[in-house]
């Protein structure tokens, strides 16, 4: 089953490649990843689907939430969250069908975005399972190119974040001899 | 014998803005760091680094491979609970770190490594010596930095020290780009450093900890799973009174040895592959294991499903991850094992009057079967007439070391034998590579023990296999003149394959011949000092003795019986319960 984890961690270089090892090491394909900055320009959200052992999940998230870089790494698969994603299709089209073609993307409240002789580019979001709709009926009326971006995800129940106050250095360095002994 | 490398070292106290480049930056942070000596191998772009050590009062002790740096790293932070530090340079010192990097990371083993990088406008043009360590060392690190700025510099050495010794310890890499090490700035000390992400539990959940005394004082049949983390966490002592609290038996895992004494009448001995029928019975048929900083190792439960089938777990671990990874404990508690050792004695004192005595005879009864169990099976012990078998060189060692001496040992069938046969009186006397078996660990670990522990008798115990991995260190051991004895248990092979394909392989033995071997006393002789081989059992004692007494280290390479097998054995996959004791029916593994 495709696992959905949402996860905040810090906006380093690195930090994506941390995250996404934890995956590779295990041998585990990741289908969609998706990260950009948050309010807070120095962390980043990411969201990942990946198809993991049901027996294995929890262990992913727990060596998630190990990463130093990662604030919080939450599996969305189970609980109340939405998940989103936009698709930019390109699709060639003969003359007669480019009416059908924009009634199918309002019925899909998909966007077009450009219109050419050959036919549109059309922007669509909404849930993946959707898309996958909508990519099929396209296709249907001609050769079509997607470009999609892979899920966003929200949880819905607002988790507590749990922290590591700043840690004062003192025992470790003012206990110790800053002259020394000839 | 040749004079140790000595620099003046001018008193100096570093003053907060002072101008100074970032070497001597670098060498202020170890510094406050307490770092007092570090294992490396200089190169082009560490030469910086290097120049302002000329004349800085930390030890550096030149290794002859990088390798052995970071494994001398880890039996200095092994025997001592500190941070090791060893340093290599760009691309191959960097890569040839990689081996012990893992091996701390398997072990827990608090390291920082400080590799030199190319000059940062060079990063990523295939420069001379150039390669992705920040990429490379990832996944063998417990967290790893670039140092892009000198800025940043002091700021990530201390955090890089934080992590390597704190919650569940680990090694910590730090690259520096060469620029970075001749930049000029202000120096300002580092007072607090901040990781909102890294999370460390050390005090384990209250009710948890109750519970657990409680079924602690409800078992019939407790035992005590004692892992590294006891040793890692400095909680000997918590343990120790545990088991007399609750009069539990304990087994040591091959990283707990000395967690608690091996004279402790509650200790009975290593469980696992090569553990002692005692100890694997006793697992097998306890109703309530206790996991302390262990991690239920497949070398330990041997086949998941039928370990300890009977039994309720308590596991404590710092690692969250570790809780449920393997076997989902009934009362799982993160925390750090010391703290929550100390919880747990307290409450299982409150809890004494009123469930104490409930279960005494049925406790009575558990332990005589883990006496008899003892007595049944003890480790297999042979001595002959005419060769020395390898077993018996483990019991003289033992014997001359009363449980005192420190013992590093490399990988293989001595490893095995050692961790059953040499007894343990205190943490930090047993130094091996546990979780990532790295063979040629021993010698270059004793260095290590050896540098932080000159008052200690140190043994390096090798086989002839592990032992010709590391002979370039001969050198640094003479030229720092670290009385470390290296034995060799020299059978010839590379015996735990040998004893593999002769058990499980028809006796196919492929590519395990060591037959040449160079002749020790002259090998010792060539590097500067004393060696001796022996073949015979009369002679062990006194070869043993002689090799205690000399001042400065000597390499006894002692030829043992060449086909001898580690038994108890749990053959891969099987059930710790299904022992064997002897040769067995090859069986496809």
């Amino acid at each position: 089953m495709l696992q959905t984890i949402s996860i905040l961690l810090e906006n380093k270089p690195g930090a994506l490649l941390r995250v996404t090892g934890l995956l590779s090491a295990r041998g585990y394909n990741i289908e969609t990843l998706t990260v950009a900055k948050t309010i807070d320009p120095e962390l980043s959200r990411m969201t990942i689907t990946v198809e993991v052992e049901d027996r294995l999940r929890t262990q992913v998230i727990k060596q998630m939430n190990k990463l130093v870089n990662v604030l919080q790494a939450t599996d969305l698969t189970d609980s109340p969250a939405v998940i989103r994603e936009m698709v930019l299709l390109r699709v060639r089209c003969p003359q007669e069908s480019r009416t059908a073609v924009l009634k199918e993307a309002e019925i899909f409240h998909a966007r077009v975005v450009d219109s050419s002789v050959e036919g549109f580019a059309i922007e669509a979001t909404g849930e993946p399972e959707k898309l996958d709709e909508f990519i099929d009926v396209m296709r249907s009326y001609g050769e079509s190119e997607v470009s999609r971006s892979g899920g966003v995800a929200m949880s819905l129940e607002s988790r507590k974040l749990r922290l590591q106050p700043p840690v004062a250095l003192v025992g470790q360095v003012s206990d110790l001899p800053t002259t020394i002994p000839n | 014998m040749q004079a140790p490398e000595v620099h003046p070292a001018p008193a100096k106290r570093v003053e907060t803005g002072q101008l100074m480049t970032g070497a001597e930056m670098l060498l202020e942070c170890l510094t406050r760091e307490g770092v007092d000596c570090f294992f490396g191998y200089p190169g082009g772009v560490t030469i910086p680094f290097y120049d302002a050590l000329y004349s800085h009062h930390i030890k550096h002790i030149l290794v002859r491979h990088e390798e052995n740096a970071c494994f001398a790293a880890e039996g200095y932070a092994r025997a001592t609970g500190k941070v090791g530090v060893c340093c290599a340079t760009s691309g191959p010192g960097a890569t040839n770190l990689v081996t012990g990097l893992v091996d701390a990371l398997m072990d827990s083993i608090p390291l920082v490594a400080i590799t030199g990088q190319v000059h940062s406008k060079l990063i990523g043009s295939d420069a001379f010596q150039e390669a992705d360590t920040f990429g490379i060392t990832r996944p063998s690190t417990k967290h790893n930095f670039m140092v892009k700025t000198l800025q940043e510099l002091p700021q990530i050495v201390h955090e890089a020290f934080y992590l390597a010794a704190s919650g569940r310890p680990g090694p910590v890499l730090v690259d520096i780009p060469k620029d970075v090490f001749q930049a000029r700035g202000h120096y300002t000390p580092v007072d607090t450093i901040h990781l909102p992400g890294y999370k460390v539990f050390t005090e384990g959940h209250t009710g948890q900890i109750r519970r657990a005394a409680q079924l602690v004082w409800e078992a019939e049949r407790p035992m005590v799973y004692a892992g590294g983390g006891i040793v890692a966490a400095n909680a000997a002592p918590e343990l120790k009174e545990f088991v007399e609290l609750s009069d539990a038996p304990a087994v040591c895992t091959l990283m707990g040895l000395g967690g608690l004494s091996c004279s402790h009448p509650n200790y009975i001995s290593m469980p696992g592959m090569h553990g002692s029928y005692a100890a694997n019975m006793g697992m097998t048929e306890c109703d309530l294991l206790i996991a302390l900083g262990a991690r239920f190792d497949d070398r330990v439960t041997g086949q998941l499903q039928s370990f300890a089938r009977h039994a309720r777990v308590i596991h404590v671990d710092i690692d969250p991850a570790e809780i449920g990874k393997n076997r989902t404990p009934d009362i799982p508690i993160v925390g750090d094992v010391k703290r929550v050792l100390q919880k747990l004695n307290k409450v299982l004192q409150e809890l004494e009057p009123e469930f104490g005595k409930k279960k005494s005879e049925a406790r009575r009864q558990w332990w005589t079967r883990i006496r008899d169990w003892k007595a049944e099976r003890p480790y297999d012990r042979p001595h002959a007439e005419n060769e020395i078998k390898p077993q018996h060189l483990m019991d003289e060692i033992d014997r001359l070391s009363g449980g005192q001496a420190i013992v590093c040992s490399d990988v293989g069938q001595h490893q095995m034998w050692a961790a059953q046969l040499i007894r343990f009186n205190e943490p930090r006397l047993w130094i091996n590579s546990g979780g990532l078996g790295a063979m040629g660990f021993g010698l270059p670990s004793a260095m290590g023990a050896q540098m932080a522990r000159p008052d200690k008798l140190v043994f390096a115990i090798c086989g002839d296999g592990g032992f010709q991995m590391s002979i370039p260190e001969l050198a640094t051991i003479m030229t720092h003149a670290l009385p470390i004895k290296i034995i060799v248990m020299n059978n010839g092979y590379l015996g735990m394959v040998r004893q593999w394909q002769t058990l499980f392989y028809n006796n196919r033995l492929s590519a395990v011949d060591m037959s040449c071997f160079p002749d020790a006393e002259k090998l010792a002789a060539a590097y500067g000092f004393r060696g001796r081989t022996i073949d015979k059992p009369w002679q062990l004692t006194q070869a043993l003795q002689e090799a205690i007494n000399e001042p400065g280290p000597y390499l006894l390479n002692v030829m043992v019986s060449p086909e001898e097998n580690v038994y108890p054995m749990v053959p891969a996959g099987g059930a710790i319960q299904d022992m064997v004791f002897g040769p067995v029916e090859p069986v496809a593994v």
